[in-house]
């Protein structure tokens, strides 16, 4: 069984052999973005760019479309997807406000934050959520 | 002989380095942060060690997917702060110690700790705001550093365990080292936050007080965590904590809590910085 002892952690990706495996080109093309040569050629023509990497074209609409909890479900990892966000000079809570669930804005996710963030009790387990 | 003098615990969230490099550590909302570090950076300004090893984690900068070691240990000279993104942080470069680094390289690798050796390591945030939470902004750093990088991003992790064993080897490889020098170390990451997914802003401010509790208490305590009960109780990024273990297995069984300070929140992370000297 390919499982692991946190898959019932909800809403949460784990760097693992398997996201490995099928988030590894899109997260090298994250990668690329700490070289000011390789943002300059994606701000040139972003889907050319994203071509020269064997993405998957889900992948790629991803990234085009900036949708950071996709891109995670893609295989791609929060620490990679930090570079894009940071490409469009944005601050992360833009990021982390996209991808919670319901969705947030900046203002929004700050402002959770600012009461002392999300609570850990509810948020333990998958079943949590479930009967939540 | 060198002499462990201390440890530090502090968290290295990119944003206080941010806040600090575009001058708005007094606004509102960083100013909390920064009020309570006063008391952590006159503490680093009247113990100011020879070399300060540094315990961190590279977030995709230097290494990647193509390459990670669990753990490396940096024995160059001299160590230039990356571009992570959006430029360097236009901090000062950072001294190496080539001689202790390989000295520790030695003592450890015959305790069967398998290190990764770097000469040429562009060092990200996880090292560089620990810097600047010490030493604020010097034109120089006031110590030579020695960078311990450790995988906490790419699963399979090194255990909490192995981390805080790592640490005792260093401490006594520091213990060894034939020169009068004094020497700290500092476990940085944590505390607990969530960067990715639906979950994203969970914080457990309970968990993070117990785990630094422990860290005079009972540290073997820290130890017994397992990677899925980090990710569940602190958040998928807050099993960075298991870096303060390399840092505290490198103390004295008995150590002295100087100074703690936690604050929420910075970015999506709970901060939590603590010092600990040897008795």
């Amino acid at each position: 069984m390919d499982t692991r002892d946190y898959d019932d952690v909800p809403g949460t990706y784990v760097l693992d052999s398997r996201t490995y495996r099928k988030g590894y080109h899109v997260n090298m093309f994250l990668m690329s973005l700490n070289r000011a040569e390789c943002r300059d050629t994606f701000a040139e023509n972003e889907r050319a760019y994203l071509d020269t990497f064997p993405m998957t074209d889900d992948q790629k609409e991803a990234v085009l479309d900036r949708r950071y909890l996709d891109l995670l479900k893609l295989g791609g990892n929060v620490y990679y997807a930090f570079k894009l966000v940071s490409y469009d000079k944005q601050p992360p809570q833009v990021m982390y406000g996209q991808m919670a669930q319901p969705s947030m804005s900046f203002e929004e996710f700050q402002e959770m934050m600012g009461k002392g963030g999300r609570s850990i009790d509810g948020n333990r387990t998958i079943a949590e959520w479930n009967n939540g | 002989m060198a002499d462990l003098i201390a440890g530090m615990g502090t968290s290295h969230v990119p944003g206080v380095g941010a806040a600090m490099d575009n001058g708005k550590t007094d606004e509102a909302y960083w100013k909390p942060l920064f009020d309570g570090l006063k008391p952590l950076r006159a503490w680093h300004a009247s113990n100011v060690p020879d070399v300060n090893i540094i315990v961190f984690n590279d977030h995709a900068t230097s290494y990647s997917l193509d390459g990670y070691s669990t753990f490396t240990i940096g024995v160059g000279d001299h160590f230039e702060p990356a571009d992570e993104g959006w430029g360097p942080r236009k901090v000062p470069n950072m001294k190496g110690h080539p001689e202790l680094a390989w000295h520790i390289v030695e003592e450890v690798m015959a305790e069967d700790f398998d290190l990764a050796v770097a000469a040429s390591l562009d060092l990200d945030h996880g090292f560089t705001v620990p810097l600047s939470i010490a030493y604020d902004q010097p034109d120089v750093w006031p110590t030579s550093v020695i960078p311990v990088c450790v995988n906490v991003i790419q699963h399979p992790l090194p255990t909490a365990l192995r981390c805080f064993r790592l640490g005792q080897a260093i401490g006594r490889a520091v213990a060894s080292f034939p020169k009068d020098m004094s020497v700290a170390i500092w476990g940085t990451g944590g505390l607990s936050h969530q960067l990715g997914g639906e979950r994203v802003g969970v914080v457990n401010p309970e968990f993070d007080q117990m785990f630094m509790d422990n860290l005079t208490q009972d540290p073997m305590a820290n130890t017994k965590l397992s990677h899925a009960e980090f990710i569940r109780e602190a958040g998928c990024e807050g099993v960075e904590m298991i870096m303060w273990n390399v840092m505290r297995g490198a103390l004295n069984t008995e150590v002295t809590e100087i100074y703690r300070f936690y604050h929420i929140p910075v970015s999506a992370t709970a901060y939590g910085a603590i010092i600990l000297e040897n008795k």
